[in-house]
């Protein structure tokens, strides 16, 4: 024990201690929020500078009247259709929407021509406002007029309201959870990546560079296996504390300096912008939103998530690392690791597709239960559900599958790692390890 | 008591037999060379004495104790396949080794020091491994082997890759350490090193030790009742007690001739005859060298 505590020790002032530690803990804070302004940035002027988008309406019905907007200006052709294809082709108009005869009732045919591939964006908003005119006269058509029809128009948010059986009730915000579980899952799918990495590499360079025998000699392979991952958790950790002091402390600061104006300023705006009393029914209600995404989130068990994440966290990053430092020591050098590395990290890369297909969509499927429960892909999938408050047995469960988890692939990986660390320049596959596996000291 | 014995000791892997009941009795304060042609088995031996690995069967006890995890701080080894870490600072190298032999810290330091002055590295101290020369490495490398003062210490090829001056300083140290008490374990192929330091040897080959004894015994085993003469003047054979087997001129009326024996003669008796028929200037017994020996025994293993 003493031994690998000295590894551990060793290993961590090692990492601690080089620039390029120092550079990535403090950078990558920065960089961060910095890429994400930029875009932003560019993401705005491209919407400030966009000309609307001129769109020619060939009408064969002639019932479609569309109005013009912001971002798209609609212009009348008619004639022989190839003639107004050639012309168009000459300007610089995005493309001509062909509305053939139809009925209100079955509208079928309608064609858009482009130069390019149109984005979806802009076939979903196209679609959108020729779908809303044609609604539009078929009301009109019924005989309803607009302004009924406007009456009729109902905004509303619903708000989840939880209850358990004690029937407390707790109010919760869905689309802060999936934010919540979206980041949680990412920082975990980085930190053993990264990471495991950091592992799988410090393993094949104490085997390239030869030092591993003269280490072994005073060390079991076990104790330097586990002081090598543990010493780079605890890198990771460090890390990861820093990263968190920084990222408060600096947005902390930006919301001091922006964040408080902000808001004030755009109400400002937008109020004198419109000065009809709806519309400013309209600021308050979205004010409202904020200010109550914000409550919920404090009304989160930000606790209990904090605990749960670290122990995830840790256990899935022990997990992995046994199993990167096995294939460190199995390989010669980076490339050899490849074919290893890829079958390792699949159930990993899973999971992660899986908070955005299902996980966070529906958090309470018998998917999201399975994932959540099996040690290789729970730290991510349990992380993800951590916000919508998984029953506890699940949780128990799951913690008693990783933690057993992590026993079984080190277990696994520490009768490869104290074979492979010896062997060099062996061609490695599966049944070799296999062979490792078995084979007594 | 011997500094280690090693009592039939087998180990098998899944195609092979690494080692087949091998027993060797190293004495005390003694350089005690593992001989061998590569794949034999020795550096098997030698990953079970440092507890790298285990033997399947067998013995092996250690200055009367048998042999367990407390003697890792007993044992200095120098492996054939060695390196350093090449980030790291020289001295915060030799600590932390000296650290993992269970040196504690303060003791660790000290010892660094002083071994680092000893042997002129002292301005390196903070310079990673990376920025050394190869031979500057190399003693960092033996430094770290014998700075915990381990009463055995073994060397598996430990020349490969010095240069002259680095090997002799090597050498010089090693008689050191041997004259303070220390017993050497010295794995190696290369007969002239054997020559010149060891005292007692084993030859181990196909995975079977063949030979042992200190180095005079198995000289003796070997003796061919050769003889070099130095002589002016020629002669004949006379009689059938010798003959000779090879004649060298070296000067005008001078000659060197390798005279055998058929074993009842002693030197004696065939200088006395000598003197009879010839001007004899220099008589040595022809001794068998290490490599001869070596190649005889290897080669005579392999043509079986």
């Amino acid at each position: 024990m003493n031994k690998t505590w000295l590894i551990f020790k060793r290993e961590f002032l090692n990492r601690v201690q080089k620039k390029s530690f120092l550079i990535a803990t403090i950078l990558i804070p920065l960089i961060f929020p910095a890429i994400l302004a930029v875009m932003v940035w560019v993401f705005m002027k491209q919407e400030e500078g966009a000309k609307a988008a001129v769109i020619e309406v060939y009408d064969e019905s002639g019932k479609i009247d569309l109005e013009d907007d912001e971002r798209y200006k609609f212009v009348k052709v008619s004639g022989d259709f190839e003639q107004v294809k050639k012309a168009f082709n000459e300007t610089d108009h995005y493309g001509i929407l062909r509305i053939p005869d139809i009925d209100l009732f079955n509208p079928e045919g309608i064609r858009i021509y482009t130069k390019e591939n149109p984005s979806i964006r802009k076939m979903e908003e196209i679609t959108g406002i020729v779908e809303r005119r044609i609604s539009d006269l078929k009301l009109l058509q019924s005989n309803i007029d607009r302004e009924l029809l406007n009456s009729l128009k109902t905004n509303i948010s619903i708000s989840n309201v939880n209850v358990d059986e004690s029937g407390t009730e707790t109010e919760s915000n869905t689309g802060i959870l999936y934010i919540l579980g979206f980041v949680l899952g990412m920082f975990i799918y980085m930190f053993v990546l990264i990471y495991g990495m950091q592992i799988m590499l410090g393993v094949i360079d104490e085997k390239t560079s030869k030092v591993v025998e003269v280490i072994i000699s005073s060390v079991r392979p076990f104790q330097l296996m586990l002081g090598k991952i543990l010493g780079i958790a605890a890198v990771g950790l460090t890390q990861f504390a820093i990263w968190i002091i920084l990222i408060s402390v600096l947005s902390s600061a930006t919301l001091g300096v922006l964040g408080v104006s902000m808001p004030q300023q755009q109400a400002m705006e937008q109020v004198t912008k419109m000065q009809d009393p709806e519309s400013q029914e309209e600021i308050k209600k979205q004010n409202n939103k904020v200010i109550e995404a914000i409550a919920s989130f404090n009304k989160l068990p930000l606790f209990k998530i904090a605990f749960n994440f670290l122990f995830y966290f840790l256990g899935g990053y022990l997990l992995y690392g046994a199993l990167f430092a096995a294939v460190g020591s199995a390989v010669d050098n980076q490339q050899e690791a490849q074919q290893f590395t890829f079958p390792i990290m699949l159930p990993f890369l899973i999971s992660y597709f899986g908070l955005f297909v299902f996980i966070l969509t529906d958090p309470h499927s018998t998917a999201s239960f399975w994932f959540s429960i099996i040690p290789f892909t729970s730290p991510i999938a349990m992380v993800g559900r951590l916000g919508f408050d998984p029953p506890t047995w699940q949780l128990i469960l799951s913690q008693v599958l990783l933690v057993a988890g992590f026993f079984f692939t080190t277990w696994i990986a520490s009768r490869i790692y104290r074979i492979g660390i010896l062997m060099h320049g062996s061609k490695v596959n599966y049944k070799v390890l296999a062979k490792w596996f078995m084979m007594k000291v | 008591m011997e500094a280690l014995l090693a009592r039939n000791v087998t180990k098998r892997y899944t195609n092979h037999i690494a080692l087949n009941d091998v027993s060797v009795t190293i004495p005390q304060k003694t350089i005690y060379g593992l001989l061998g042609p590569n794949g034999a088995g020795k550096t098997t031996l030698i990953r079970i004495i440092n507890q790298i690995i285990n033997a399947d069967a067998g013995e092996i006890t250690i200055f009367g104790e048998p042999l367990s995890q407390k003697h890792i701080g007993t044992i200095g080894y120098l492996p054939e396949e060695r390196g350093l870490y090449k980030k790291l600072k020289v001295g915060e190298q030799l600590t932390y080794f000296a650290e993992l032999k269970g040196l504690d810290r303060k003791t660790a330091l000290e010892k660094s020091k002083s071994w680092i002055r000893k042997f002129d590295l002292a301005d390196w101290w903070n310079k990673k491994v990376e920025d050394l020369s190869k031979g500057m490495a190399q003693k960092v490398q033996f430094i770290s082997t014998v700075m915990h003062e381990p009463k055995l210490i073994i060397l598996d090829e430990p020349f490969s890759g010095f240069d002259p001056v680095n090997a002799q300083m090597i050498t010089r140290e090693i008689l050191e350490l041997k004259e303070k008490g220390s017993t050497i374990i010295f794995s190696t192929h290369r007969m002239e090193t054997v020559e010149d330091l060891c005292d007692h040897i084993a030859l181990i080959n196909k995975s079977t030790k063949i030979l042992e004894g200190s180095k005079k015994q198995v000289k003796d085993q070997f003796r061919s009742n050769t003889y070099i003469v130095e002589h002016r003047g020629v002669f004949n054979v006379r009689d059938d007690r010798f003959e000779i087997t090879e004649r060298k001129t070296l000067d005008e009326n001078f000659y060197r001739s390798i005279l055998k024996t058929n074993g009842d003669a002693n030197p004696n008796q065939l200088i006395r005859d000598l003197t009879d028929v010839t001007e004899v200037h220099t008589f040595i017994e022809k001794l068998p060298t290490m490599n001869e020996i070596f190649i005889q025994l290897v080669k005579g293993e392999t043509h079986e």
